[in-house]
């Protein structure tokens, strides 16, 4: 039973940019697997406008399933102050990158796999901005799910085309696309789908 | 530079004034104090949809977020950090460079708690800020005031076993920005939390007390309840100072969002 109101949101503003990325934030992937992915996409708002200052961050499970996940995404040097990058053999199941000048966003990683028994697999998306001042859940599926996110007892029962916005498409092999649009608006592009956790 | 910057021709008058915008918290305000009246439940965030703060018009979602119950849904994890991602300096952004940053030094402090009062142990907190002067530390911060040498404005450390997060700092400045004229951000520390659930994540300001910005801040504002605008204010704590050195500012958080009880057994 919840008691303790909580502390509220406040936008990640402009200026995060030498706070909260870290050098291989997006390489969540141990250097060199051959099991790596790549998935891209741009950050739009309402106009269909690229968002230079938004942050993404991932969760997910290994390959495996394992959600345990690890220290050391963001490894530092005690010596300098610096960032020592990851360690290059661990994967810690967590990812931050923030878009650049033209909106786009890159992170490469592991397939995750079912999280327990049965589970369709995604990578969880958390989106913050300048302009945005409570960040945004989505999930990003990968095009084999396609039929068990459609049967999903909750996002299955959305509309296609809205459905359609968790799935990340492929470009090529083992490289994907998932743009996400912050609102919907006359453009092709459908407002993604975003989520609470009640 | 000893004179205001002369704003760019044609820049000026498509911005709205300081009584627009107040007028626009005004109505945004009673139109939320006649919903709770009507048995409304309380807006413990603030809307995403926020007409005030400028930025936020094409930046919110237009469809209702799609609510998720399973309660063996991933995010109910996330991510874990430990000694290796910080090191033993980081909570002190004081001594980050050769000499003293400029400013009146601060101790802040608080515990980070879930929303049944159990301390967030072992997590990362992130803070980021302006220096005394009101500029930060990034290429795009163009606000004409000095940047300090001695003073990036970053911070880390991970919460102790009651939850507790300590930062030395410098107070930082109030600054203007481009929402409407004569905009001013009152004084804000820039938080970043983890929980022990993805879902727990929060990125949030903490204000200083008795800022007299607070009125006119369209962001601080779009927290429409108030008493969960008043849980963003520190608490001066007098206890806290330390003679001929610190002042003490004390602030709670508190992480909204459903958390993996059933996880946290197997990991206690």
């Amino acid at each position: 039973m919840s008691t303790l109101p909580p502390t509220p949101s406040q936008t990640v503003g402009p200026f995060y940019g030498y706070a909260l990325p870290f050098p291989g934030g997006g390489d969540i992937a141990p250097a060199g697997h051959p099991d790596t992915i790549t998935i891209r996409g741009v950050v739009l708002d309402g106009a269909g406008q690229p968002i230079p200052d938004a942050l993404l961050e991932i969760w997910q499970a290994g390959p495996d399933g394992d959600l345990t996940g690890r220290p050391g995404s963001m490894r530092r040097d005690p010596v300098t102050g610096g960032h020592l990058g990851r360690n290059g053999v661990d994967f810690t199941g967590f990812g931050r990158v923030p878009t650049d000048a033209d909106g786009g966003w890159v992170v490469r990683t592991l397939p995750p796999g079912p999280h327990r028994p049965g589970a369709t697999p995604y990578l969880s998306v958390c989106v913050f901005a300048r302009g945005l001042l409570h960040h945004l859940f989505t999930r990003i599926y990968l095009p084999e799910h396609a039929d068990a996110l459609a049967a999903d007892p909750v996002l299955g029962a959305l509309p296609p085309e809205r459905r359609a916005t968790l799935l990340a498409t492929r470009e090529h092999d083992r490289t994907y696309r998932f743009d996400i649009r912050l609102q919907g608006g006359d453009g092709p592009h459908e407002e993604t789908v975003f989520l609470a956790f009640p | 530079m000893s004179t205001p910057p002369t704003p760019p021709p044609g820049a000026a008058p498509s911005l709205a004034s300081q009584r627009e915008i107040d007028r626009e918290i005004a109505a945004l305000r009673q139109s939320y104090v006649d919903l709770r009246a009507g048995g409304a439940p309380e807006r413990l965030h603030p809307d995403r949809d926020y007409l005030p703060y400028r930025s936020s018009a094409l930046r919110h979602p237009k469809q209702p977020l799609v609510a998720i119950e399973d309660p063996e849904v991933m995010e109910l994890t996330g991510p874990v950090f430990g000694v290796t991602d910080v090191t033993a300096l980081d909570n002190d952004l004081t001594r980050q460079h050769a000499g003293e940053p400029l400013g009146e030094r601060l101790t802040v402090t608080g515990r980070v708690l879930d929303r049944d009062g159990r301390p967030v142990r072992g997590q990362l907190v992130e803070i980021w800020q302006a220096n005394a002067a009101g500029r930060y530390a990034h290429q795009r911060d163009d606000h004409p005031a000095p940047l300090d040498p001695n003073f990036t404005g970053v911070g880390r450390c991970l919460t102790d076993d009651e939850g507790r997060y300590q930062f030395t700092t410098i107070k930082p400045g109030p600054y203007p920005w481009r929402n409407h004229r004569n905009a001013w951000r009152p004084a804000h520390i820039h938080f970043s939390l983890f929980g022990t659930a993805f879902t727990q994540r929060l990125v949030t300001q903490m204000y200083f007390p008795g800022d007299p910005l607070f009125p006119y801040d369209p962001i601080l504002q779009s927290v429409t309840d108030d008493a969960a605008r008043q849980r963003l204010v520190a608490t001066y704590d007098h206890d806290l100072s330390v003679p001929e050195w610190s002042l003490g500012y004390r602030w709670d958080i508190v992480l909204d969002g459903p958390a993996a009880t059933w996880m946290e057994e197997g990991r206690l």
